[in-house]
C-alpha cells in the first residue's frame, strides 16, 4: 500500500506531467481557457488513464510485443470513445466547450507513454495507482493554469467574480496567455522541486 | 500475433456497441432538448410541438433556414428560426432567433460559433444588453429596414473590436427575418411554400444588394 502511495504521489509532484515530463501540451494549452474547462479536460483523461492503464496491465501477457503499440492504441480508443459518448449523453455543455480535445485524448502523449512505460511492466494495482497519479498531477496542473488564465483574464474563478471583468487582461485568455502562464508556472514548480 | 489482436479488436467492438446503445437514446434526448430549450428562450409562451411542425423556407439560392412556428390553440404567436452566417471572424456562427408578429425581435440565442474567446464570443450577451438601447436588437422592429452595423451606416453597435463578428450576426439576423416574412406571408395568404420561397428570394437579392453598397 505504501509502495502505491508513493506511486501516487509521484504522478502529482516527480513526475507530474505537465510541469516536469512536459507531456500532452496540445491540450494543455488550448483547453484552459477556464478552470472548468482545465479541470474537466483533466478528470476526462484521468478515466481514461486509469482504465486503460489498469485493462493494459492486464493483457501485457497477451499481447505479443510486436503488435503492442496498436493493442495499446485500440484500448485507450475504446475508453476515450466511451468517455465521450457518457459526456455527450449526459453533460452536452461540457462536451461542447471541450469539443475536439475529448476524441483527441487518444493521441495524448501521456496515455500512450505511461501504458508503454509503466502498464505493460507493472501488476494491476500499482498500474492503477500510476494512472491516478499521473491523472491527479494533469488535472490539477490544468486546473491551476485554468483559474490562473481565467482569473487575470476575466476576473473569475470557476465563474465566481473575484474582481471587475473590465481590469482583466483578455491576453491571457487567449492563446499567448497560455504559454506565458505555462512557463512561468514551470519555472516555479523547477524552483520549488530543486530547493 | 494477429488472433490476439484480432481478439482485442472484437471485443472492444462488442463493448462500444454496449455502450453505444445505452447512450444513443440520452445523446438524442439531449440534442432535442438543447433545441426546445433554445426555442423556449427565444419565443412567447407555445403551446404546440414547434421541432415537430418544422419546415424549410429558402432564403436564397441553395440556402434555406429552419422556421420553428410557435402556436397557441391555432393561432401562430412567434417564429423562431434557426439562421446562420459563414462571415464570422471564425467561420459559421449558428443563431436561433425569434420574432413576434409585429416584425419585431423577441429574443436570440448564439447555438455555435468559433469566434474569439473573451471578444466576438460576447455576441451571445452584447446584443441583449437592455441597458444599452444602441447595441441591443430586442424590440427592433426589421419591417422598417435590416440592421447594419453603426461603423457602416446602421442603428447597433457593434461588439467592441469585433466589427467582423458583429457584422455577421446581423447578417443572420437579416437572413432570418427574410426567412420570417416568408412565413408569414405565407401563413396568411396560405399559397403554396413554392410560391414564397421564390418571393423571399427575390428580397434576399435585394439584400444582398445593400450590404454590397455599404462595403
Amino acid at each position: 500500500m505504501n509502495n502505491n502511495l508513493k506511486i501516487l504521489i509521484n504522478g502529482v509532484i516527480k513526475e507530474n506531467p505537465t510541469f516536469v515530463l512536459l507531456l500532452g501540451m496540445c491540450p494543455t494549452l488550448a483547453t484552459t481557457s477556464s478552470a472548468i474547462n482545465g479541470m474537466s479536460m483533466g478528470l476526462a483523461t484521468m478515466f481514461v488513464l486509469i482504465c486503460s492503464n489498469m485493462v493494459i496491465s492486464m493483457l501485457k501477457n497477451v499481447i505479443p510485443d510486436m503488435v503492442r503499440i496498436p493493442a495499446f492504441i485500440v484500448v485507450i480508443a475504446t475508453f476515450v470513445t466511451i468517455i465521450e459518448m457518457f459526456m455527450n449523453a449526459y453533460v452536452p455543455a461540457l462536451a461542447d466547450s471541450l469539443g475536439i480535445f475529448i476524441p483527441l485524448i487518444v493521441v495524448n502523449c501521456i496515455v500512450l507513454g505511461r501504458a508503454e512505460a509503466f502498464a505493460s511492466k507493472n501488476g494491476v494495482f500499482a498500474s492503477i495507482f500510476d494512472g491516478a497519479g499521473i491523472g491527479m498531477g494533469f488535472t490539477l496542473s490544468l486546473t491551476l493554469l485554468g483559474s490562473i488564465r481565467e482569473l487575470m483574464g476575466t476576473g473569475k474563478i470557476f465563474s465566481m467574480t473575484i474582481y471587475p471583468e473590465q481590469y482583466g487582461s483578455l491576453l491571457f485568455v487567449l492563446a499567448p496567455g497560455a504559454f506565458i502562464v505555462l512557463g512561468y508556472l514551470i519555472a516555479i514548480f523547477n524552483k520549488l522541486q530543486h530547493k | 500475433m494477429f488472433l490476439s489482436l484480432s481478439i482485442i479488436c472484437l471485443t472492444v467492438a462488442v463493448l462500444l456497441a454496449q455502450v453505444n446503445k445505452m447512450t444513443a437514446k440520452p445523446i438524442a434526448e439531449a440534442k432535442a432538448m438543447k433545441l426546445q430549450n433554445a426555442i423556449k428562450e427565444v419565443v412567447p409562451a407555445f403551446d404546440n410541438d414547434p421541432v415537430a411542425e418544422a419546415y424549410k423556407m429558402s432564403v436564397a439560392k441553395g440556402d434555406s433556414l429552419l422556421v420553428y412556428p410557435a402556436k397557441k390553440g391555432e393561432e401562430v404567436v412567434g417564429y423562431a428560426l434557426n439562421s446562420t452566417s459563414n462571415n464570422g471572424f471564425g467561420g459559421e456562427i449558428q443563431i436561433m432567433i425569434g420574432f413576434d408578429m409585429e416584425n419585431r425581435i423577441i429574443n436570440y440565442t448564439v447555438l455555435q460559433h468559433a469566434e474569439t474567446p473573451g471578444l466576438g464570443s460576447k455576441m451571445a450577451e452584447w446584443f441583449k444588453n437592455e441597458e444599452k438601447p444602441s447595441q441591443s436588437v430586442i424590440g427592433r422592429d426589421l419591417s422598417q429596414g435590416t440592421l447594419t452595423v453603426s461603423k457602416d451606416g446602421g442603428t447597433v453597435d457593434a461588439i467592441t473590436a469585433s466589427t467582423i463578428t458583429s457584422r455577421a450576426f446581423l447578417e443572420a439576423v437579416n437572413k432570418a427575418y427574410l426567412a420570417y416574412s416568408g412565413s408569414k406571408e405565407d401563413a396568411r395568404s396560405g399559397v403554396t411554400e413554392k410560391k414564397v420561397a421564390e418571393s423571399s428570394s427575390d428580397k434576399s437579392v435585394e439584400v444582398k444588394k445593400e450590404e454590397n453598397s455599404h462595403e
